[in-house]
C-alpha cells in the first residue's frame, strides 16, 4: 500500500492556483467562502496520516488498485512499437474517476459536509460521486445535460440505483457546460453544508490541483509497474484523451518534469475540427474564462462560450483543466486532435486485437496512437480510461 | 487603497440621496436588440435612481434561469459589448441617470480590459459589476485601468462572507457595495426571511464607509421596502425582466411596473 501523494512539480501550481498564465478562481463571491475554506484545508486535510490511510485503503480494497498494467502485444504489433494499458477500466465502477470521488469525499467528510452535488456528461463521474456517498452515507445530487442523459442511459439508471437524486440541465446545449453550471448554481444556493464534487481537473482553484493529485496514483504506479516490467520507470510516450483532463493529469503527473516522457494529449475533434461540430479546444480555442479558471477555451469573438460537439459525451466539454492548457502553451504537451470516426475505429480495433471493449473517451487516445509515427524501440503507456459498456449503444450503430 | 473616484454620477447620487434608492436591471438587447434605449429611457422616465444594463453570456452562473433565458435571447438577438457601446453611444444627451455595466469576466477580456474601460467612459457608463472577477485580480491587475477612466468596480457581500473580509472590501470599494440578500442565485427567492433580516442588521451595524444597495430576491414593494429599512435601497433584476417580458417595454409599462415596485 502507498502511504504519500507526490506533492512536487515544477508544473506545480501557484498560491493563487495558475499554471503559467492558466488558472486561478474567477468565482462569484457567493462561491468565495466555500472555494477559500477548501484552498485553506485541502493540502493538509489530505496530508493528514489518518486521511491517507484511509485513502489508501480504499483504493487498495474497494476500488481494486492497483490495477494492471497491460502489455498489448497485438497492439503492438499493429503499430510496430511497445503498447501498454494503464487499465483504469478495472477500477470499481469501470473508470478512473473514482480515484477522485474517493480522495473528495473524505475531504468533504473532514470539511463537516451533508451533502455532495456533482455534474457529469458520460456519467462516469456521476456514478462514481453517487457510489461515494451511498458508501459513506452522504446524499447526493448529480447534475446531467438532458442530451447526455439519453445518450447515457444506463449510468443515469447506474446513479437512481445508487441512491442518487439525478438532475437534468435543461439550459444551453444540455451537456456537460450546462450540467456544470448548474451543479455550480446549487452550490451557490447551499454554500454551508454541501460540497461540489467536480469530476475534472477544471474549474477554480484548488480543484485543478486537488483533483490531479488524486488521480497521480495512475502515473506513480505506472513507474513502479513499467519499472518492474522494463526496468525503467519512464516510457517514450504517455498518451491520454482530454476533455477536462482528468485521466491525463493523473497519467502525466509523475513524468511532468521528464523531458524525456512525451505527453500525448487527444481531444475530440467531433465531425472534424473545421465542421462546426467539434470539442477540439487546443485547435478551436483561445485563452479565457470559464467555470472559474482562465483556461484555452472554444468561444466566439465575443467571448461567448461555444456550443461543444463529441460523440463522446465525456469530451464534450469546451474547456480543458488550466494544466493541461499550460502543457500546451509551454509545449510540453503533444495535443491531437481525433474525429469521431477515427475514435469509432480505435474502439472496434482494440475490441478485436485486445478483447478490450474501451469507452469512446478512451478511443480517442487510442487513435492518438496512429498519428504519432512511432518508431520500433518506443516504450507507449496508453491510459485507459473508461470501460465501453456505456457505449455499447454507441457503437452498435457502428457495427 | 489608491485615490478614490470622486466625480461620477454614481458618487454624485448617493451624495445627493441616501434612502429608497431604486436600481433597476434588464439585460441589453432584450426582448429585441433594439430595446436596449427604449428600457432605458422609459427607467430614466419611470424615475428610477441607477439603472444597471447586463452584458448578456452564454453562462451566467450567479443569475437563475430568468436572467439566464434574456441573456439567451439576447445573444440569439445579436448583442454584443461591441453593439451595445454602438447602442449607448449617444445616451449621454438625454439619459442623466448613473448607468452600470454588470455581466461576465471573459466577454470583457475578450474585449480588452482597457478597451473596456475607456470605451464606458466614451459612452457614459459610471460603473461595472464583474461578479466572476476575483477582487485580488481586479485589485493587482485591473484597479489601475478602471480608475484612469474613472469607472467604479462595485463589489459584492453575502451572508457567508466574513467581517474581516466585508471591511477589506468596503476600503477597496468606492461608489456602493451590492448586498447579496441571501445564499442565492437571481431570481430563485421571494420575500425576506428573518435570517435575512439578522444578516441585514449585522452589515447595518458595521457602520460600512460605503452605502449599500440589497439585490437578489427584491420583487415587490414589500421585499423592496423591507430591503430600505437596512440598507440605502435595492435592486431589482428577474422580475423586470418578466415584466418586460409579459407587458413589454412601453414607457407606460415601464413606469407602472416601478410603481409597484416604490407605491
Amino acid at each position: 500500500m502507498q502511504t504519500t501523494i507526490e506533492q512536487t512539480t515544477s508544473f506545480e501550481v501557484s498560491d493563487k492556483g495558475f499554471y503559467g498564465r492558466f488558472g486561478g478562481a474567477f468565482i462569484p463571491e457567493m462561491l468565495y467562502p466555500n472555494v477559500e475554506e477548501l484552498r485553506q484545508s485541502y493540502l493538509d486535510i489530505i496530508a493528514a496520516p489518518t486521511f491517507q490511510t484511509e485513502f489508501w485503503q480504499l483504493l487498495e480494497d474497494y476500488v481494486g488498485r492497483p490495477t494492471p498494467l497491460f502489455l498489448a502485444k497485438r497492439l503492438s504489433a499493429e503499430f510496430g512499437a511497445t503498447i501498454y494499458l494503464k487499465r483504469e477500466d478495472l477500477c470499481h465502477t469501470g473508470a478512473h474517476k473514482i480515484n477522485n470521488t474517493i480522495g473528495q469525499i473524505l475531504v468533504a467528510q473532514r470539511l463537516g459536509k451533508k451533502r455532495i452535488v456533482a455534474e457529469t456528461g458520460a456519467g462516469q463521474h456521476g456514478v462514481a460521486t453517487a457510489t461515494v456517498c451511498a458508501l459513506m452515507g452522504l446524499e447526493c445530487i448529480v447534475y446531467m445535460g438532458a442530451i447526455d442523459m439519453e445518450r447515457q442511459k444506463p449510468n443515469v439508471d447506474r446513479m437512481r440505483m445508487l441512491g442518487a437524486t439525478v438532475v437534468a440541465a435543461k439550459s444551453g446545449s444540455q451537456t456537460l457546460k450546462d450540467a456544470t453550471n448548474e451543479a455550480m448554481r446549487h452550490w451557490i444556493n447551499n454554500p454551508i453544508d454541501t460540497h461540489y464534487i467536480i469530476g475534472s481537473v477544471v474549474g477554480p482553484h484548488p480543484y485543478p490541483d486537488m483533483v490531479a493529485r488524486f488521480q497521480s496514483v495512475i502515473s506513480q504506479e505506472v513507474r513502479k509497474q513499467l519499472a518492474e516490467k522494463t526496468g525503467k520507470e519512464t516510457p517514450d510516450y504517455m498518451v491520454a484523451c482530454v476533455g477536462g483532463g482528468s485521466n491525463a493529469a493523473g497519467a502525466f503527473y509523475h513524468f511532468l518534469n521528464e523531458p524525456s516522457v512525451r505527453l500525448v494529449a487527444a481531444e475530440a475533434a467531433g465531425q472534424g475540427v473545421t465542421s462546426g461540430h467539434s470539442a477540439a479546444t487546443t485547435a478551436l480555442g483561445k485563452p479565457g474564462v470559464l467555470h472559474g479558471s482562465r483556461t484555452i477555451l472554444m468561444q466566439t469573438e465575443d467571448g461567448q462560450v461555444t456550443e461543444p460537439y463529441s460523440i463522446s459525451a465525456g469530451l464534450d466539454y469546451p474547456g480543458i483543466g488550466p494544466l493541461h492548457a499550460h502543457l500546451f502553451d509551454s509545449g510540453r504537451g503533444d495535443f491531437y486532435a481525433i474525429t469521431d470516426d477515427e475514435a469509432l475505429a480505435a474502439g472496434f480495433q482494440l475490441s478485436k486485437l485486445e478483447g478490450i471493449i474501451p469507452a469512446l473517451e478512451s478511443a480517442h487516445a487510442l487513435a492518438a496512437l496512429s498519428k504519432m509515427n512511432l518508431q520500433a524501440e518506443d516504450v507507449v503507456v496508453l491510459c485507459l480510461s473508461g470501460r465501453g459498456d456505456k457505449d455499447l449503444s454507441t457503437y452498435s450503430k457502428h457495427l | 487603497m489608491t485615490t478614490a473616484i470622486t466625480q461620477n454620477r454614481i458618487t454624485d447620487l448617493f451624495s445627493q440621496k441616501n434612502e429608497r434608492l431604486l436600481n433597476v436591471y434588464f439585460t441589453a438587447g432584450f426582448p429585441k436588440l433594439d430595446d436596449t434605449m427604449t428600457v432605458l429611457r422609459g427607467l430614466q422616465a419611470a424615475g428610477v435612481d441607477l439603472v444597471e444594463i447586463g452584458m448578456p453570456y452564454s453562462d451566467p452562473v450567479a443569475d437563475g434561469e430568468t436572467i439566464q433565458q434574456s441573456n439567451g435571447v439576447a445573444l440569439d438577438n445579436g448583442m454584443s459589448l461591441k453593439a451595445l457601446f454602438a447602442q449607448l453611444a449617444d445616451c449621454r444627451q438625454e439619459i442623466t441617470v448613473p448607468i452600470l455595466l454588470m455581466g461576465y469576466i471573459n466577454p470583457v477580456l475578450q474585449f480588452g480590459i482597457d478597451n473596456f474601460c475607456r470605451m464606458c467612459q466614451a459612452v457614459g457608463v459610471d460603473g461595472v459589476i464583474l461578479p466572476d472577477l476575483p477582487l485580488y485580480l481586479y485589485l493587482d491587475e485591473y484597479a489601475e485601468t478602471f480608475r484612469k477612466y474613472g469607472i467604479l468596480n462595485v463589489h459584492l457581500i453575502t451572508p457567508q462572507t466574513s467581517d474581516e473580509r466585508i471591511r477589506f472590501i468596503d476600503e477597496e470599494s468606492d461608489g456602493f457595495i451590492y448586498m447579496v440578500s441571501s445564499a442565492s442565485i437571481t431570481g430563485s427567492v421571494s420575500g425576506i426571511s428573518d435570517p435575512m433580516r439578522g444578516y441585514f442588521e449585522r452589515i447595518q451595524e458595521m457602520n460600512l464607509r460605503n452605502p449599500r444597495l440589497i439585490g437578489f430576491g427584491i420583487n415587490n414593494h414589500e421585499t423592496f421596502d423591507t430591503a430600505s429599512q437596512y440598507a440605502n435601497g435595492a435592486i431589482v433584476g428577474s422580475a423586470f425582466i418578466r415584466h418586460l417580458e409579459k407587458q413589454g417595454t412601453s414607457p407606460e409599462s415601464i413606469s407602472a411596473f416601478v410603481k409597484t415596485i416604490r407605491a
